[in-house]
């Protein structure tokens, strides 16, 4: 049976759903314990929200200064301590999980499954390899500790509801010092955050400048959407990379995907394939996006997007 | 300063992957090979750190079949100073590699280790830190800027919130993203140059690394298809078509 221990993602006091997505991807596995790990200076609301996730039984917290920051070298050795007598550690696939996960497995002597897709069982899962242009099926052994990303797009966030105990871990330790945040330089947006967002307006290279992007903005404001690009507009300077949609950006699956002036690259594709409907809009008939779009439409963006504004009322 | 470099090949990223139709594996036979994007962009940094002064000697290492010799060569020609190549007929999971490069390091004793941030074959992302858990050292992963002053390495990181910027003491494992640099192209000259440099092989069995090869691949398979959906004629049926499906 599985005990599974999954490190909560959270920032600036708030927990990450990218957490209640890993416990769905727990119970796909029918994970007899749920436990939540809060590594943090100050953990309380994070362990009140993820006591909250229905399906978590337990939420272990460990308050400590030097777990102000998400540090993977001081986190690591925490999550190690703490997940004995566990038989899985997750991790969302988020550069938070990404960079943690297979220090933990290091520091464990196990390999590591990334991206976990598709659940066959407790130990077999889907994974996506070669930017998502095949599907391998991995069997991990089952005599040792389980550490795994899960590909956040792939689960629903489970809700809310839950009423886990919430239990404070003393770890004596020797931290590393040799890792020091500085800061974090975020876009200061009031719009929804891209990775959960239900509605993402994404723009390309079509839109052809920094200025002109104001309309894709400006659309996305309208439908209360999160504003996404491709690589080739961040490449292009067009807005900051933290917006790249894409294998190498962000993967999600919002209910409503617009990719506006996106010709469609297979890394592009692979980070939007799971969201429920996309609305492709570009000059180019022919663009590989329109293979994939639910809905497309041909024809010049700056004439189309302000028609679909107006026409949202 | 010395910088080792992990340097692997992998198919092409032009090349379009099919799954072979008995699902035993993807087509790798006469696909073009290359070294894995990441890894040109952490080779191309250790070269600017050595052009500022501030690194001396770029060492590539690859772990991998004979004929990954020529792979070995480009990287020469774009300005390593030597190659080590690691043999073996198997291809190693991510836990092996750093295990293997963990005796690398024993034996080069670099100051910093740069790979990529994943190879875009198996899409792992774990090598890097791996070797700097086993290695005991700071990871500075998906690095889009790296300085160095002194002792230290001020390392900006392309994650979901934004940047974050860190200092790592070194010696550390630094992994690259995509936008770190832009690798230079590989001139005729350096290529002649690159022949003569000296490349050591090193017979991965002589190096007594512990397999951490533990998964096994049962299956492969081609992604599900999204089928192809409606052409819309005008921004009208569009929004009607939108709030039909309450999405809008």
């Amino acid at each position: 049976m599985s005990k599974v221990l999954i490190v909560a993602e959270h920032l600036n006091g708030k927990l990450n759903s990218s957490t209640a997505r890993c416990v769905t991807c727990a119970k796909a596995f029918n994970a007899e314990s749920v436990a939540v790990l809060v590594l943090a200076d100050a953990p309380d609301a994070v362990a009140a929200e993820a006591a909250a996730i229905a399906g978590v039984d337990k939420v272990l917290t460990v308050a400590n200064p030097a777990n102000t920051h998400a540090i993977a070298a001081v986190y690591a050795p925490q999550v190690v301590a703490a997940a004995q007598g566990y038989s899985h550690v997750l991790a969302p696939s988020t550069t938070f999980g990404k960079d943690l996960a297979p220090r933990i497995a290091a520091l464990l002597g196990v390999a590591q499954v990334s991206d976990i897709a598709d659940v066959l069982g407790a130990y077999t899962f889907k994974r996506p390899i070669y930017a998502g242009n095949a599907i391998v099926t991995v069997e991990a052994p089952a005599d040792a500790t389980l550490v795994a990303t899960v590909r956040t797009a792939s689960f629903a966030a489970a809700a809310a509801g839950g009423s886990a105990t919430v239990e404070a871990l003393n770890l004596t330790m020797e931290l590393p010092t040799h890792t020091r945040f500085v800061e974090l330089q975020q876009g200061k947006s009031d719009r929804p955050d891209l990775q959960s967002a239900s509605r993402v307006v994404s723009g390309g290279r079509g839109v052809g400048s920094a200025e002109n992007f104001a309309v894709i903005y400006k659309l996305a404001d309208k439908l209360g959407a999160a504003v996404g690009a491709s690589r080739a507009a961040v490449d292009a300077g067009y807005v900051p990379s933290d917006l790249q949609v894409g294998q190498t950006g962000k993967i999600i699956a919002p209910e409503l995907y617009m990719a506006i002036g996106i010709s469609g690259a297979i890394q592009h594709l692979t980070g939007i394939k799971d969201a429920g409907t996309i609305v492709a809009i570009n000059k180019d008939g022919e663009a590989p996006i329109f293979e994939i779009a639910d809905i497309g439409l041909v024809g010049d963006l700056f004439t189309l997007v302000p028609e679909i504004e107006a026409a949202l009322g | 300063m010395k910088i080792l470099v992990g340097y692997k090949r992998v198919v092409d990223y032009n090349v379009r992957i099919q799954v072979k139709p008995d699902g035993s594996g993807v087509v790798t036979e006469g696909v073009k090979l290359s070294p894995n994007p990441f890894d040109d962009i952490a080779l191309e940094e250790a070269l600017r750190l050595r052009e500022k002064g501030v690194a001396t000697d770029v060492v590539v290492a690859t772990i991998g079949p004979a004929d990954c010799q020529a792979h070995l060569r480009n990287g020469l020609a774009m300005g390593a100073n030597r190659a080590i190549h690691v043999v073996t007929t198997q291809a190693v999971q991510p836990l092996t590699a750093a295990r293997t490069l963990l005796k690398l390091i024993e034996k080069e004793q670099p100051d910093i280790v740069i790979l990529g941030k994943q190879a875009i074959d198996d899409d792992c992302n774990q090598t890097g830190q791996m070797l700097a858990a086993l290695w005991n050292r700071p990871q500075a992963t998906f690095a889009s800027k790296v300085e160095i002053n002194g002792s230290a390495a001020r390392v900006t990181r392309e994650v979901d919130a934004g940047l974050e910027v860190i200092d790592v003491d070194l010696p550390a494992v630094i992994t690259t993203d995509l936008r770190l640099n832009e690798p230079r192209f590989i001139k005729l000259p350096d290529i002649m140059k690159a022949k003569s440099k000296p490349l050591e092989t090193i017979p991965l069995e002589s190096l007594a690394v512990e397999s951490g090869d533990h998964l096994k691949t049962t299956a492969y398979a081609a992604p599900a298809k999204r089928s192809k959906g409606v052409m819309v004629k005008d921004v009208a049926e569009l929004v009607a078509l939108l709030k039909t499906k309450g999405l809008v």
